[in-house]
């Protein structure tokens, strides 16, 4: 952590967007992480995707459980909502709130031990309800708050800071999620913004369950020879299958590309996912090709990154229970207690 | 692009944007610090070593350096009105609060080296000459025809901008040097002078002659009708302490600006300034003409002086063509008579402030100097050296009126001549400056400077009340800076020669600076040339006279680039750092002196 605050003086030639605002005004506060950690870089990309998708930062939610990664909200859109919960528990915080409001934008924030571990539980429930958000696990192999244990997601084989070799089988989130019924689901690396910025946009601008697995290197605990979650490591084993641009409805749709070698999905808000394919037999509709491509890479020592998989058309959690269109917070005394003929009525129809 | 130098002294210079411009290359930022630590006798000496006068310079000086500096940059955009460190009246600062500078004053060898040197003219050129060789030995001898020495910094700046005491001070550690001055001996020939025992000569004349104006009227009303610059320093020598009731100033430099700031304050009620250009092309600094409109003196512009009106010999007025610009078919630039009627401006008395030039009829034009067509002296640009291998110019005689920092400037420069002549050395060969480059880390997040960014705005200058500071000429305006807005002020300076220094191989590009970095310094990306790499920077980079610092090819092949230009020097990507490849670094660089450790450095 820095003693000092981040200068409020910013490059004179920062454009601002619709609101008004610039790059810096979806900051939050200077981070108390360790210098170099992967999960000030996801801030980072977080807070390039929000302004350049200019979202309002006060619609904005950021929920997170405990670890390192669950710090990080403070750090990124201070005029956002924010819910720092407990460990494992941000699912259903962020499932509540969003079915009390559906107007929010929510963002889950969470690590590997916070989801994989404590949390794997409501993990897979969150996901398999296809409640509307971004989820990002800043994936680093350990706990990195309490000094670097080694979380569920570290690969077999992969060597702690002090050479002792992890036994126990990984959980690849990312399969677990398409698995689960994530309709957005990807994965990036901190250390590759130009690549993670979109992804995490193409996650926002979708509606349902969409998630992100992140691997960002623990710098103190898990950047060593041996650990399968450093800088090194991941840049010598990242096999990205396509290249993501997002196309907001505002954007100008230019064709530049050979057909054939681009796909477009278009989401639910307008929003046109245009991916360049990188890997020609990748099929991000295809969850059952998906799983086998992923399985196959992991044997085969790879980190497969980019969007793995996307289904536009999907309900979500609201669609599903058929709840009410409005937040709860904007409706008036008539429509919460409708009256005694209205209970009435309902509690016949249920006899 | 090829990866930067940084062991040439020339890269890290060029960032210390405001020591760059400075003619002395004084280290700003280091007094600047050593004044907000309350150290003001060290903040003076270093100031002293560089540019001689602080005392007379922090209430003077031209300060090509404010324009430089960074913080009018950084806050462009930021702030309203973007502004530099007010770098000058902080050396002010130094000047006025030093408690004990004598203790850290050197002094001269106890016995000469045995070689003599002669100086024309006791100004800032002549005694930066003199203070520097008789630091090392030489025997130094003065000749000024005026009765007291500095040249114009006493004859012509008005004392209202610059108290007597602060010259004689600032004089006096000179003279404490051992360096004689023989004031009211002018120099009628040269080769008289150089007939005698001197191993050289340094010409720091000055440029005496005020330039006149020959219109209609001048020879008839001669009696009312002044040249600037003599009547000035008639006022500064006491022979003149009166003005009539209505002055027109003519000329727009700042002579002009002096002329008509002085004139109301011996008894000018009605004083005009009238300019043939146009107010924004005034030679006078920005700074010179709100002094000047504040005092209640307006600034006529596009009006060219015709006729001087009198009755008899006695001036009524002036009239003036009124002009404006016109672009001609090759686009340049004249001023043409307009359709109006000619203007009358009624006044009582004229000061003339057109323009210096340089007069050397006391050199025999057989002595070796030779001149060119222009006047001046021909003369080895970084030497000072003329075509007489002894005789050396410098200040105001050498290119023509400049400043007193300039003048100061070209003084280091003779000396070194002038002792590398006197020890049998190539004069061209020139010393290069001590470089120092030092790590600046305490402690994981902390820095032996304050790295915190001060958000306050450039602190106005607290000048005394009009009313009494226009009664008595001997007043000086400017208050200076108190305890707190020195202190404001001194926290605006953003250290920039406290570098930031990369060390590529310890890099492991995990983006920690460029995320930090609040001003979108820097950047890793493909390397490529110049102009393409400027344009895919974070912040897209427009200031091409800003260097890119660019890194060797880190492991992913890309490279680092750093744009310099709006750098804060706030330490947070060495902070970020999780390796160490990013430190802070300060570069303490002093210019060569004369002097024996240099005499055959390159
Ligand atoms: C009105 C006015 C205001 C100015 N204000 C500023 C200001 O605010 N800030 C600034 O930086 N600069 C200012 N300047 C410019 C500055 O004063 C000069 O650039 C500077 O003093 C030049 O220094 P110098 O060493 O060349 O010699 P000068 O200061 O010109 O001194 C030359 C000396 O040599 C003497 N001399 C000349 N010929 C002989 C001879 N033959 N024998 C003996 N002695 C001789 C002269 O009498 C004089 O004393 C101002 C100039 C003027 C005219
Ligand atoms: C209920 C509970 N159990 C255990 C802990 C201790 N604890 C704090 S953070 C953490 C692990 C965090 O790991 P991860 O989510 O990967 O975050 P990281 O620090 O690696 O980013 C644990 C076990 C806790 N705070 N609460
Ligand atoms: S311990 Fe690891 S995860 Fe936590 S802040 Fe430090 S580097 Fe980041
Ligand atoms: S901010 Fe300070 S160091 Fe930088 S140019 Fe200005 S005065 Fe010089
Ligand atoms: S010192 Fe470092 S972090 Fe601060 S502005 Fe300069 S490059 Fe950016
Ligand atoms: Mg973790």
């Amino acid at each position: 952590m820095t003693f000092i605050a981040k200068p409020k003086l910013r490059h004179p030639e920062l454009q601002r967007n619709k609101h008004g605002f610039t790059r810096r005004d979806y900051e939050g506060a200077v981070s108390t992480l360790c210098a170099g950690c992967g999960h000030d870089s996801i801030s980072a990309a977080i807070i390039q995707a929000c302004y350049e998708l200019e979202l309002p930062p006060h619609r904005v939610a950021k929920l997170s459980g405990i670890g390192c990664s669950s710090k990080t909200p403070t750090y990124f859109l201070g005029n956002a909502h924010g819910f720092n919960s407990v460990h494992g528990r941000m699912p259903s915080v962020l499932t509540g709130a969003n079915l009390a409001n559906r107007d929010l934008i929510y963002l889950g924030v969470s690590g590997d031990g916070d989801s994989a571990s404590i949390g794997l539980g409501q993990f897979a429930h969150i996901l398999r309800r296809g409640v509307n958000m971004v989820y990002i696990v800043e994936n680093n192999g350990v706990y990195g708050l309490t000094k670097g244990q080694f979380s569920a997601t570290a690969d077999r084989g992969s060597k702690s800071k002090r050479g002792v070799e992890n036994h126990s089988a990984s959980i690849d989130l990312v399969m677990l999620a398409i698995e689960l019924g994530a309709t957005y689901v990807a994965r990036g690396f901190s250390g590759d913004k130009s690549q993670l910025v979109p992804l995490i946009k193409g996650a926002i601008s979708h509606r349902g369950a969409a998630f992100i697995d992140c691997i960002s290197p623990c710098i103190a605990f898990n950047n060593h020879s041996g650990s399968t979650k450093g800088f090194d490591y991941v840049r010598e084993h990242n096999e990205a299958v396509n290249f993501l641009d997002v196309m907001t409805p505002r954007d100008e749709i230019t064709a530049d590309y050979a057909p054939g070698s681009v796909q477009e999905i278009k989401q639910h808000d307008g929003t046109v996912l245009r991916l360049r394919k990188i890997s020609e037999d990748y099929d991000v509709h295809d969850r059952v090709a998906a799983m086998h491509y992923l399985q196959k890479s992991k044997a085969a020592g790879d980190i497969v990154t980019g969007v793995l998989h996307v289904d536009p058309e999907s309900p979500d959690l609201h669609d599903t229970l058929g709840t009410v269109s409005a937040p709860l917070n904007s409706l008036g005394k008539k429509e919460l207690c409708p009256g005694k003929s209205a209970i009435d009525k309902f509690n016949a129809a249920r006899r | 692009m090829k990866p930067t130098d940084i062991a040439s002294p020339d890269y890290f210079h060029k960032v210390v944007d405001c020591q760059w411009a400075c003619p002395a290359h004084t280290p700003v930022p280091e007094y600047i610090r050593l004044i907000a630590a309350g150290k003001f006798d060290e903040a003076y000496s270093i100031n002293w070593v560089s540019n001689v006068f602080p005392g007379v310079l922090g209430r003077t000086c031209d300060r090509p350096c404010e324009p430089a500096c960074r913080r009018g940059r950084v806050e462009e955009k930021n702030a309203e009105k973007p502004e530099p460190v007010a770098i000058c009246r902080l050396k002010r600062v130094a000047a006025d609060n030093k408690t004990n500078f004598e203790r850290l004053l050197p002094s001269a060898p106890e016995k000469t080296n045995g070689k003599k040197i002669a100086c024309i003219g006791a100004g800032p050129s002549s005694l930066t000459v003199a203070r520097d060789l008789s630091l090392i030995g030489y025997e130094v001898v003065i000749f000024d025809q005026d009765k007291k020495s500095a040249g114009m910094i006493r004859s012509q700046i008005p004392r209202f901008r610059l108290p007597e005491s602060v010259i004689d001070e600032e004089v006096g550690y000179i003279e404490g040097l051992g360096v004689e001055i023989k004031n009211g001996v002018r120099i009628d020939s040269l080769q008289a002078l150089l007939e005698q025992d001197f191993d050289a000569v340094f010409v720091g004349a000055g440029a005496p002659r005020g330039r006149d104006i020959q219109i209609e009227g001048r020879a008839e009303a001669a009696k009312h009708i002044h040249i600037g610059i003599d009547w000035l320093s008639s006022v500064s020598f006491g022979h003149v302490s009166k003005i009539s009731k209505r002055v027109v100033v003519l000329g727009g430099g700042n002579t002009a600006m002096d002329c008509c700031r002085t004139a109301r304050r011996l008894g000018g009620k009605e004083v005009t300034v009238v300019v043939r250009s146009g107010f924004d092309e005034m030679k006078a600094s920005p700074w010179e003409k709100e002094d000047a409109i504040h005092e209640g003196i307006p600034i006529l512009n596009y009006r060219v002086p015709k006729r001087f009106l009198h009755d008899k010999g006695k001036l009524k007025g002036v009239e003036f063509e009124i002009v404006e610009v016109r672009y001609d078919e090759k686009g340049k630039r004249r001023l043409v008579p307009t359709e109006d009627a000619p203007e009358v401006i009624p006044c009582d008395e004229v000061l003339v402030a057109i323009g210096q030039e340089n007069a050397f009829p006391w050199i025999e034009s057989d002595c070796g100097v030779k001149f060119l067509d222009s006047g001046l002296p021909k003369l080895n640009p970084t030497t000072f050296q003329s075509t007489n291998k002894k005789v050396f110019f410098g200040g105001d005689a050498a290119f023509g009126p400049k400043n007193i920092i300039w003048a100061v400037a070209h003084g280091h420069e003779a000396a070194i001549s002038i002792d590398r002549l006197c020890s049998g050395d190539s004069v061209s060969d020139r010393p290069s400056p001590d470089v120092n480059l030092i790590s600046q880390k305490m402690g994981i997040h902390e820095w032996t400077y304050d790295n915190d960014i001060s958000n306050d705005l450039r602190n106005k200058v607290p000048l005394v009340d009009q009313k009494i500071a226009l009664k008595d000429i001997k007043v000086e305006v400017e208050v200076g800076f108190d305890f707190k807005l020195a202190m404001s002020e001194a926290q605006r300076c953003l250290n920039c020669d406290v570098q930031t220094v990369f060390t590529a191989p310890l890099c492991i590009e995990c983006d920690a600076c460029t995320d930090i970095c609040p001003m979108d310094c820097i950047t890793f990306t493909e390397n490529g040339p110049e102009k393409a790499v400027r344009e895919r920077l974070t912040a897209k980079s427009t200031n091409t006279t800003q260097d890119l610092y660019v890194s060797s090819a880190l492991k992913t092949g890309r490279v680092m680039f750093k744009d310099e230009d709006v750098c804060l020097h706030c330490g947070l990507c060495a902070e970020r750092c999780p390796t160490g490849a990013w430190d802070m670094r300060k570069f303490y660089l002093q210019t060569a002196k004369a002097g024996a450790a240099c005499q055959n450095a390159k």
